[in-house]
């Protein structure tokens, strides 16, 4: 969910919309944000499976410090897409 | 190979703190690196008011302090290096770093390790379901990237880090079923509990996590009453219908770069596990490697301000921009900043500092 | 890390009348009698003095200790309700018991959206978060020296002036 105004924070900040690729769907971003607060806006939550049981993983420390956020971006794959930013056109894909 | 006289990993309140000190005092090619865009650290979370005095810039929002800071940083002429992870730091004066996809080694005089810290987790059945983030995580998502992941939380951990992140998914938007906490009383200031108790939040101490259940993502959340030994007490169950279970259960420090150069460390519960041993000037045991903020010992961004300064001071002494005697006196002004925060509530930080020297810590 | 020999607030984060009594700066019956005057809730001892700093009639002293809790003069005090937005914890109340026969007047310090409008009604909540009555909106205050602080003033029944703490708009 988006925050459109905040009592501290303002209103959101005019910023450039883009669409990136995410699993064949075309999904409205921001350009420059971190491709997890777009995923996360649009409602996905499963970032990746793990190798082993399948298990969901998503956002956990939003820093870039845990690795639990990584995907394939433009086809490279463990990228944190909590600290990368979004480009117009990027493929994004549930890493697996 | 680039050569500066003073740089300082980490932009964040104690990072910026260490570089305008030394700047001030006459130091000339002093560098700021930081991952990020945007210098500031944790302060660009900080929607709230920070408390302590006037030295402590009391009434200011933490996210106005940081990009002050930032400002005064330019205008020193302290050279920042956004974007750029410092992923190695060799012979006590060499850093390796990865900036725009390439990798390339910089040196210097003398280098100040502040970097902070990271969260600690809680490892019940279904802890790694999407949803389930730090604290600090859903800060950063909701005050930095203005996107609310859940709209339904539990918070787990009532200390300063849970109580105001509540209040803050609060103004988002979002509402918190209770704040829970396996200790006896409150981790956090009353007045952070007041703000959320009367919003309709209730804290519940003496519980803790059970287990997050959920299909592909947090579903809802169970805690547990526990005893006065901590363990969990059959039949006192509680099941809250969430989609995001937040935890704040403390930080530790994130050393690895200390640990890299081969500075020496000692195991303080009350700092946060393991730190590097250090002067009062806040060297380490690794000749022209300093340490503060979080990265020093787990406090909180009044007191990283202190440590940075005194650790900018430090530095400009030992590159003879200033004399001993200055030093101290200014240095002196800083150490007395900290007293507020060490003492009291806070005694344990004077005593687990008292400790880390008493353990052979602190380099004479 | 609250003062534990208030077991309310430091075992659910909610003082009682019993524990706000102990206060040095909750003002006394017969003052609050008398006109607008500030209602400082805070029992923490750690280091924090904005409120002494922003009094501007030097009623509320901390001293060189900034640990201290605040203490009210409340004879100095005049109600202005500076204070209001400048405790960093949000922990310092305006009660006007005099507002008429029958209402007083809570000024709280307010950092939600939305924003009440002058007249609107709301409900009033006391610190343990239960709606307790309905109040009116008599002003409210955003003045940039608060720093997106907003004070509201919200008019009430006289006998629940102690208890009302927050609003939900």
């Amino acid at each position: 969910m988006r925050i459109l105004e905040h009592p501290i924070l303002g209103d959101q900040p005019s910023r450039k919309k883009v669409t990136i690729d995410y699993e064949g769907k075309k999904i409205e971003a921001y350009e420059g944000e971190p491709i997890a607060a777009a995923l996360s806006a649009s409602g996905v939550m499963v970032f990746r499976r793990t190798k082993k049981f399948g298990e969901p993983r998503g956002i956990s420390c939003a820093i870039g410090q845990c690795t639990d956020c990584i995907m394939k971006v433009n086809g490279i794959p463990n990228t944190r897409t909590c600290v990368t930013r979004v480009e117009a056109g990027m493929t994004v894909e549930e890493q697996r | 190979m680039e050569q500066y006289e003073f740089i300082v990993v980490g932009g964040g309140p104690s990072g910026m703190s260490g570089a305008i000190e030394a700047a001030r005092a006459g130091v000339k090619r002093v560098a700021i690196i930081d991952e990020n865009l945007t210098l500031g650290g944790q302060l660009v979370k900080q929607t709230h008011k920070f408390f302590g005095g006037k030295a402590h810039r009391a009434g200011e929002r933490g996210i106005d302090i940081g990009v002050d800071m930032e400002r005064t940083c330019g205008e020193l002429g302290i050279e920042i290096l956004r974007d750029t992870v410092v992923w190695g730091i060799f012979n006590h004066d060499t850093l390796a770093l990865y900036q725009d996809h390439k990798s390339r080694r910089i040196r210097a005089k003398a280098i100040l390790l502040s970097t902070g810290a990271s969260e600690n987790n809680i490892t019940c059945p279904g802890w790694t379901l999407p949803g389930v983030m730090g604290a600090g995580a859903i800060q950063t998502m909701m005050n930095v990237h203005r996107v609310l992941p859940g709209t339904k939380i539990l918070m787990v951990g009532s200390g300063n880090v849970g109580l105001i992140v509540s209040y803050q998914l609060v103004q988002a938007g979002a509402e918190v079923s209770a704040v829970i906490d396996i200790l006896p009383a409150i981790g956090g200031y009353g007045v952070h509990a007041s703000k959320i108790t009367r919003l309709g939040i209730p804290i519940h101490v003496s519980q803790t996590l059970k287990e997050i259940r959920g299909q592909d993502r947090v579903e809802e959340a169970v805690t547990i009453e526990v005893d006065s030994s901590f363990k969990p007490i059959p039949g006192t169950e509680k099941t809250y219908p969430v989609d995001t279970v937040c935890i704040a259960v403390g930080l530790s420090p994130l050393s690895e770069l200390a640990w890299m150069c081969g500075c020496e460390f000692r195991y303080i519960g009350e700092l946060g596990g393991w730190v590097p041993c250090r002067r009062e000037t806040m060297e380490t045991t690794a000749p022209g490697i300093y340490i503060a903020g979080d990265a020093s010992g787990i406090e909180e961004a009044s007191t990283a301000m202190m440590t940075g300064a005194i650790a900018g001071l430090s530095v400009a002494e030992r590159l003879g921009y200033l004399d001993p005697g200055k030093s101290k006196i200014l240095r002196q002004e800083k150490i007395d900043g900290l007293v507020p925060f060490r003492c009291k509530y806070f005694e344990f930080r004077q005593e687990a500092n008292q400790r880390l020297m008493e353990m052979g810590g602190v380099v004479q | 890390m609250t003062n534990t020999e208030l077991v309310s607030l430091s075992t659910r984060g909610v003082l009682t009348p019993e524990e706000l009594r102990t206060l040095p700066g909750v003002p006394s019956d017969e003052r609050m009698k008398r006109g607008p005057v500030a209602y400082i809730e805070c029992a923490d001892i750690f280091p924090c003095n904005p409120c002494e700093s922003a009094c501007p009639k030097g009623a509320i002293r901390i001293g060189e200790d900034i640990t201290n809790l605040p203490v009210l003069d409340e004879d100095k005090c005049d109600g202005c309700g500076t204070c209001v937005a400048a405790c960093p914890g949000l922990a310092i109340f305006i009660l006007d018991m005099t507002y008429s026969e029958t209402e007083a007047v809570v000024r709280i310090p307010y950092e939600l959206l939305p924003v009440p409008e002058k007249d609107q009604e709301v409900s009033c909540l006391n610190r343990e978060g239960k709606i307790v009555t309905q109040g009116r909106i008599v002003k409210t205050v955003k003045p940039k020296a608060y720093r997106k602080t907003v004070v509201v003033w919200i008019a009430v029944p006289k006998d629940l002036a102690l208890d009302v703490r927050s609003i939900r708009v």
